[in-house]
């Protein structure tokens, strides 16, 4: 693959729940545009709602997402939310990680000391803390001392951290649920991508360090390579990863699930402090008693490699 | 003033000859020299006379009774004693000077004012982040600093309407601010409730020593609210609890009387199209103005935490979109913490140009080396607290450690020392209080006050009193209702007399709350309580019926097939077993689970002896399923006891919308249950029977009015007359359509609603001749009871589906009947 080449995809992402009973009234918030970036371009994106009858208002969030706001107030038993998009995603500058901050200096760079903070390291701030679906505990400290040695550069640990987490965490859909708390995960060793996520996100904040929360999409096939390597784990439905900031190179991108430092191959659709900010459906009925969901994500390759 | 009586070895000398407070703190009554301070004179020369013990014994008595009788308690979470403890009152007030007092008013309504701007900065364009004046720690790490709030001015643009400090005395004689209450101050309601005994036990010395009033606190506080909607006639105001088990409910309950107001839960609580709305039985009601006491974090599961059942799905939607207005505004939470303080004269220079007026006891936040530097240099002198209310970290005072416990103090800030705030230990103050154990004259108490601020067009005014709360210990220096203690009322005295005008304006106003304004949750809870209670009785009848039954092989058959149908009895278990554990969804303990459930619900609205049969309901189905008695016996006491609940309603309840509803909801379960019995007895092969029909007839406690009626032994046709078109048997069919239909139009007519077709089937019309073929035994006779059973079942599904109507229409708010949002 030349990642040197914007590679341009069309995804289809269809969610459909399916309720018990009759669902009288609803209120739904969507994070399911791409917003924005410099390595990224979203050229078209369209949402098909069935039942069709409903009120919708489009806004943008604190952390400059798209967020579609929808209310439901006829009853019914299946809401099914469909969208289209073509994004265009674009190589990012090479960095040699050897360059980036000491992980220690940049503790220090960020906590407070009384003078003006810089623009940069003001925004980092929002994401070093405890969040709701993020604790900030001893305990992830300890379990991630390794990737921490004294005066590494701050990616070098992030990429270390990539690495122990995709080997000592088990990928396995089911074992956890969305409220399952990041401190059972460190206990139990596994998760889907959404904990993989949580965990190295709750090791890094934990040392003051500033890392946020990235929902999107993942291409499908090899990732590293075209033609080799393991498939991607996570494609065919939503995917999340992790923001670090790293001086002087701002935000990198680590995929803890695949084990990769994120390219081309990602689509990002919303970031946040954690999945509370940016996930990409969420609901609050009246009726409805159990649902079933289903969600088929496909992510086409349009431009040749 | 005559001084003999206050000089030494004088009559008042004398009385204070116990009190001992600590020398080492402020003496709020006594100075240095040992004379009485000149502002506790008035009231000290009056209690201290030669019937002093009397006027104490009957101050307690009195007050201990007026807070029973106005039901004043205290929820404590995990209170072993139970959910409410009464409230701790001591009626000897704390008095401060008119001088004294002018200090706390000023300072306290600057600092509201700064908080103020502190709060619109931190939600808006964060200059005081910019500039490096706050750190970012502060609010990023705050679990009530609410992003989606950012960017969202509150309409009037105003975030604090009621604003509480938290002050103690130093020994130096100086009031210290202790903590700022931001989001949604309690024990303003415990304040006026404690004038308000406390003038009637010491009446002539709250108008002889220029007491001044606290006013109307709450009404200043509505007329602030009012102003916030100006363009709407009447606009209606809620107040939001998170509900009973709150541990101040009884200030929710208590304002909300005070103010008029609705006291709701979020489920009360609607969203549509950006509008909030009030679910109650007339259908949505538009709300403008939302006073909550549910924090912050707690109030919309749509975009704050969505594990919340409290809150209103959408509320935050609607405050965006100026629909709505809500005080205090959502996230201001942010400034409830110590690490605030130190930054405050800062911000107050850079926001107002001002400086602070009224001092914060000394406090390092350890975010910053020199400040941790320091603290782990002085731990022995300071009080180490969490920076953040959602931390697992008790305040904790250094000089009570030692050794490794201390080092593993120190190593915990070092590893994370921004979630820290170490203060100054301040030795509180001490006030006297009457012995409690009615032995003469006082003690002393330490204790910190509660200051009130509220938003009006002319700025923050301070209500002149307030909160004062006593540690349960002499020389206890922290102080929580949660932890034991009491409270006292505040006297502030006045230069010059009140005048009796702002007496008279003091009464409040009692308002009651419209009837349509009645939460639908509360009616929806009344209709439930209804059909449960039918439903037991009925369910109970034919179990008892059917034991009666056993000895005759053919009846018992027939009765046990009908019980299975109408899943009374589980066919698992035979011979029935009625009481079998809860977990059986259909057994008779699950149905008075279900009333007992309702009924917790509706408590308020239920008398007292309503509330002990159903307490003695429960019992009775813990005694029975644990006993191996005769069910029988069982059964017969509990369809006694059921029978009480109904008449302790009809007699005790208020014949309002909501009785309406709950008398609605007991004739739709008798309906459906007397057509699904009938219909099940009549596809019957020996429906004919005597004997089968006097089982029928017991089933419908029918037997004696069938017996001095007819005169025949039981047959078939002459129980379906009784059963199905007797308008005056409360047990027929048609006595329930006709109830029902009645009680239907009464709901049309109050509410002025269109009147709700009713039962859609008719009660079967059954002539004489008809009700003689039905007896027959020939297949034309088979098959009129045949039609007859399926035009039962008809009813029953109309009675469902009216049930299904009148819940979507007044609880729940949706359907095709709805359409006041539109």
């Amino acid at each position: 693959m030349d990642v040197r080449k914007g590679l341009r995809y069309r995804i289809h992402h269809e969610t459909a729940y399916d309720y018990a009973s009759d669902v009288l009234h609803a209120h739904h918030v969507l994070h399911l545009v791409p917003r924005p970036a410099p390595f990224q371009q979203c050229l078209e994106h369209t949402i098909r709602i069935d039942p069709d009858t409903y009120r919708r208002r489009d806004e943008i969030d604190a952390f400059g997402n798209a967020v579609t706001h929808l209310e439901f107030e006829h009853v019914h038993q299946r809401l099914e939310v469909l969208t289209q998009m073509e994004v265009e995603v674009h190589p990012r500058p090479k960095v040699f990680a050897g360059h980036s901050m000491p992980w220690e200096r940049l503790c220090e760079e960020l906590a407070y000391y009384g003078g003006y903070p810089t623009r940069e390291n003001l925004e980092a701030c929002r994401f070093r803390h405890e969040s709701p679906y993020v604790r900030v505990k001893q305990e992830f400290t300890d379990y991630s001392a390794e990737c921490f040695p004294a005066d590494a550069p701050i990616m070098e640990c992030a990429d270390a951290l990539m690495v122990k987490l995709n080997r000592e965490l088990k990928y396995s859909p089911g074992a956890t649920t969305v409220g399952t708390p990041v401190r059972e995960v460190l206990k139990h060793r596994r998760g889907v991508c959404q904990d993989f996520a949580h965990l190295m996100i709750a090791c890094l904040r934990s040392r003051g360090l500033a890392a946020r929360y990235v929902s999107g999409y993942l291409r499908e096939g090899p990732m590293r390579d075209a033609n080799a390597g393991p498939a991607a784990v996570g494609a065919g439905a939503s995917h999340a990863w992790v923001a670090v900031f790293s001086p002087p190179f701002g935000w990198l991108e680590f995929d803890p699930t695949n084990d990769v430092i994120v390219g081309t191959g990602h689509i990002a659709v919303a970031w946040g402090r954690d999945f509370g900010d940016v996930s990409p459906l969420h609901g609050v009925l009246l009726g409805g008693a159990d649902h079933k969901m289903e969600v088929s994500v496909t992510v086409e390759t349009l431009t040749p490699w | 003033m005559n001084d003999d009586r206050l000089g030494p070895g004088s009559r008042v000398e004398t009385h204070l000859a116990g009190y001992d407070p600590d020398p080492r703190r402020y003496d709020e009554l006594r100075d240095q020299q040992g004379a009485v301070r000149p502002h506790w004179r008035g009231l000290i020369d009056r209690l201290c006379t030669d019937g002093a013990h009397v006027i104490a014994r009957r101050a307690l008595e009195l007050t201990r009774r007026l807070i029973v009788e106005n039901g004043v308690a205290y929820n404590v979470y995990s209170d072993p004693q139970g959910a409410d403890r009464p409230w701790a009152l001591d009626p000897l007030p704390l008095i401060l000077s008119p001088e004294e007092w002018r200090g706390i008013e000023v300072g306290v309504a600057q600092r509201a004012r700064i908080l103020e701007a502190l709060l619109a900065d931190l939600y808006g364009p964060q200059r005081l982040l910019a500039e490096g004046l706050v750190p970012p720690e502060l609010p990023f790490g705050h679990l009530n600093f609410l992003w989606p709030c950012h960017g969202l001015a509150p309409r009037g643009g105003r975030y604090l309407h009621v604003y509480a400090a938290d002050l103690a005395r130093a020994p130096d004689g100086h009031w210290w601010l202790l903590a700022d209450r931001t989001q949604a101050p309690s024990g303003a309601g415990y304040a006026l409730e404690n004038r308000d005994i406390v003038e009637q036990v010491l009446p002539e010395a709250i108008r002889d020593l220029n007491v001044r009033r606290i006013g109307d606190f709450f009404g200043e506080m509505r007329e602030s609210l009012r102003g916030l909607f100006d363009d709407a006639d009447n606009p209606l105001v809620v107040i939001l609890t998170p509900g009973r088990f709150n541990e101040t409910y009884f200030e929710h309950a208590y304002m909300a009387r005070q103010l008029g107001l609705p006291l709701v839960e979020g489920q009360d609580l609607t969203v549509r199209n950006d509008t909030v709305y009030l679910k109650t039985l007339g259908g949505l009601k538009r709300v403008r103005t939302i006073v909550r006491r549910l924090d912050d974090d707690f109030c919309d599961p749509m975009e704050l935490r969505s594990d919340s059942h409290l809150g209103v799905p959408g509320l935050i939607s609607a405050l965006r979109a100026r629909k709505v207005a809500i005080t205090n505004a959502l996230g201001t939470g942010v400034l409830e913490s110590a690490a605030w303080l130190g930054f405050l004269p800062g911000i107050a220079d850079r926001l107002l140009g001002e400086a602070l007026q009224l001092p914060a006891v000394a406090s390092w936040w350890c975010g910053e080396k020199p400040a941790l530097d320091y603290v782990l240099a002085h731990l022995e002198q300071l009080v180490i607290k969490p920076t953040y209310p959602n931390q697992h970290f008790e305040p904790v005072f250094g000089s009570d450690l030692a050794g490794e416990e201390r080092a593993a103090l120190a190593r915990r800030l070092e590893k994370r020392p921004y979630a820290y705030v170490a203060q100054e230990r301040v030795a509180l103050s001490q006030a006297p209080v009457w012995r409690s154990n009615g032995s003469p004259g006082f003690t002393a108490r330490a204790f910190t006050i509660r200051v009130y601020a509220v938003a009006t067009e002319e700025g923050f005014r301070v209500l002149p009193g307030g909160l004062a709360r006593i540690a349960a210990g002499r020389a206890v220096d922290v102080v929580s209702t949660q932890r034991g203690g009491g409270s006292k009322d505040i006297w502030v005295l006045s230069e010059r007399p009140e005048s009796p005008a702002a007496t008279a304006a003091h009464r409040r106003l009692q308002v009651s709350i419209r009837p349509d304004d009645v939460p639908s949750r509360v009616v929806e809870n009344l209709f439930w309580l209804g059909r449960y209670t039918v439903r037991c009785a009925d369910n109970a009848r034919l179990l008892r019926s059917t034991v009666r039954v056993r000895i005759d092989r053919s009846v018992w058959m027939h009765a046990v097939r009908i019980g299975c149908a109408l899943g009374v009895i589980s066919p698992a278990s035979q011979p029935p077993a009625p009481f079998t554990a809860d977990q059986d969804p259909f057994g008779i303990a699950a149905d008075v689970k279900r009333i007992a459930w309702c009924a917790s619900q509706v408590r308020s609205r239920l008398s007292a002896r309503y509330w002990r049969a159903v307490v003695g309901l429960q019992r009775q189905v813990q005694e029975a399923t644990a006993s191996r008695e005769q069910p029988r016996e069982a059964l017969e006491r509990l369809a006694l006891s059921l029978a009480a609940l109904s008449g302790y309603a009809a007699e005790d309840m208020t014949h309002d919308e909501g009785f309406r509803m709950l008398r609605i909801g007991r004739r739709l379960e008798r309906l459906q249950f007397v057509a699904r019995l009938l219909a099940q007895h009549l596809q019957s092969a020996t429906a004919i029977r005597q004997s089968q029909v006097e089982w029928l007839l017991d089933v419908c406690h029918s037997m004696s009015i069938y017996r001095s009626r007819y005169f025949v032994a039981p047959r078939l046709g002459s129980a379906l007359d009784l059963l199905v078109r007797d308008l005056h048997h409360p047990v027929a069919l048609a006595f329930q359509c006709d109830s029902i239909a009645r009680d239907l139009d009464g709901l049309a007519a109050t509410l002025k609603i269109t009147r709700d077709p009713g039962i859609d089937a008719p009660i079967p019309e059954l002539a004489d001749e008809e009700l003689l073929q039905l007896e027959g035994d020939d297949g034309a006779a088979r098959a009129a009871r045949a039609a007859l059973a399926t035009r039962l079942r008809a009813l029953h599904v109309a009675a469902a589906d009216l049930s299904d109507r009148l819940s979507m229409r007044h609880f729940s708010h949706t359907g095709d009947s709805q359409s006041v949002w539109m």
